[in-house]
């Protein structure tokens, strides 16, 4: 059975590791923050210009000058700290930030993502995306595995590229892959959703991928 | 000097032109100068470039001078929250230059700190690169930014004293710091306007000097763009 949006959130929350300073895109990216382990010091950017982004405020207790990246009332942490977008992306762009976790319309075997516009469609813009994958030191993929049939992990993205040769890791929801960004054949498909076949995936990936399955 | 104005119209006073170029602080919805943006809808200034991380929301922001048509361009990272914008950018009446969120708080930095140019990471090899100078540093492509400066900026704060040193509240401080040092003219509009002394200098994040107006509005409205909340355990 394909793993639901939680259980790709959950799959993604184990690349957390203590200490990690993380930026959490909008979708189920933003589900990730719920299976922090407890014990483990996480601290979420907000490429708005926050650090230590607490949980959705009590209802009543919304500020309007205390959002998140996707524009969400959030509150604030005792580790919280606010600064400009030109600090925050220095710490983005610096190279600081240890994990970034975001959505994908393709991801392609040499670590190229595509998330930001479909050419012919009104294009809303960019954001934060090309800066956070450029500047991150580990991006990994969220996304479904394929869009009505078309396969997502392609050979090249057809659509205009957010970066080229960034992700390090995709999860969607049949399995997890690895990329190797200094290897364009080096994608790896190392987990399985459980009752899903590599067969299955092959199926409905166009990309090349070796099968390396973790133990377990 | 005295650097506090009556009212909006007072301070943008002398300072409106037609085809001028404009910052606006604020993410989304917050932290936007909306008293200011009233006043330029007020004012009927035309032909405007905006430069402002988003473009607010239909009625509300720079939603406002989208509705008068008095914006000519955007430069913005995401516009994805406005209905109007794609009607008026579909029917060929609105220009739209799209800046990667990090490229564009830069370029404001740089510009604000009289840096011409700066390279950047961010957009090598995509569309973003296109038309721009390239360079290799250390085995990895980066793309040529230029810094951007403004006619005029107008930024939020939560507090100001009269020698126009600013602080800020919470994430709606986000690009107001950086526009308030790119603006040839720079106008604040504050919630609470204090003497000098009542706010302590440690704590002071735009300094003075890049502040040349200052206004301010105490019954500043907020607007929550997602009101996202849990229930009590």
């Amino acid at each position: 059975m394909p793993w639901t949006r939680e259980q790709m959130a959950e799959r993604a929350a184990k690349e957390l590791r203590d200490g990690f300073y993380v930026n959490l895109g909008i979708g189920i990216p933003t589900l990730v923050a719920n299976f922090i382990p407890t014990g483990m010091n996480v601290q979420l950017q907000s490429e708005n210009g926050m650090l230590g982004t607490g949980p959705f405020p009590y209802e009543g207790e919304e500020d309007p000058d205390l959002i998140n990246a996707g524009k969400q009332t959030v509150t604030e942490l005792p580790t919280t700290s606010y600064f400009s977008s030109a600090d925050s992306f220095a710490m983005v762009r610096g190279g600081h930030i240890n994990l970034s976790v975001l959505g994908a319309m393709q991801v392609a075997q040499n670590g190229d993502l595509a998330n930001w516009m479909i050419p012919g469609k009104m294009v809303k813009g960019m954001g934060g995306a090309m800066d956070l994958v450029a500047g991150v030191k580990k991006v990994v993929v969220v996304m479904e595995h394929s869009a009505k049939d078309e396969p997502k992990l392609l050979h090249k993205c057809k659509l205009p590229l957010t970066a080229a040769g960034v992700v390090d890791m995709v999860i969607t929801d049949l399995g997890v892959f690895t990329i190797d960004k200094k290897n364009p054949n080096g994608m790896k498909l190392i987990e399985l959703a459980p009752g899903v076949t590599a067969d299955e995936i092959r199926a409905k990936t166009e990309a090349d991928f070796a099968v390396a399955l973790n133990p377990g | 000097m005295n650097k506090v104005c009556a009212d909006p119209s007072a301070a943008l006073a002398g300072i409106l032109k037609d085809g001028m170029l404009i910052m606006a602080g604020g993410f989304g919805l917050c932290g936007i100068p909306e008293t200011l943006i009233l006043a330029i809808r007020e004012s009927g200034v035309r032909n405007l470039t905006v430069i402002s991380n988003n473009a607010g929301v239909d009625g509300i922001g720079l939603g406002l001078l989208l509705e008068t048509k008095q914006i000519r361009k955007m430069i913005s990272s995401y516009v994805g929250e406005n209905k109007l914008f794609a009607q008026q950018y579909l029917a060929g009446e609105l220009e739209i230059e799209f800046n990667p969120q990090g490229t564009l708080a830069e370029r404001i930095r740089a510009g604000g700190a009289g840096i011409p140019a700066f390279f950047t990471r961010t957009g090598a090899g995509t569309d973003v690169a296109r038309g721009k100078e390239q360079r290799v540093f250390n085995g990895n492509t980066y793309v040529m930014e230029t810094g951007l400066v403004a006619d005029l900026a107008i930024v939020h704060a939560f507090k100001g004293d009269t020698e126009g040193n600013l602080v800020y509240r919470k994430t709606a401080r986000n690009f107001n710091p950086v526009m308030a040092t790119a603006g040839r003219i720079t106008i604040a509009e504050v919630e609470h306007m204090v003497q000098p002394g009542e706010i302590d200098p440690d704590h002071i994040i735009t300094p003075g000097i890049f502040v040349k107006r200052i206004i301010h509005v105490p019954n500043a409205i907020k607007h929550i763009e997602q009101r996202t909340v849990r229930k009590r355990a």
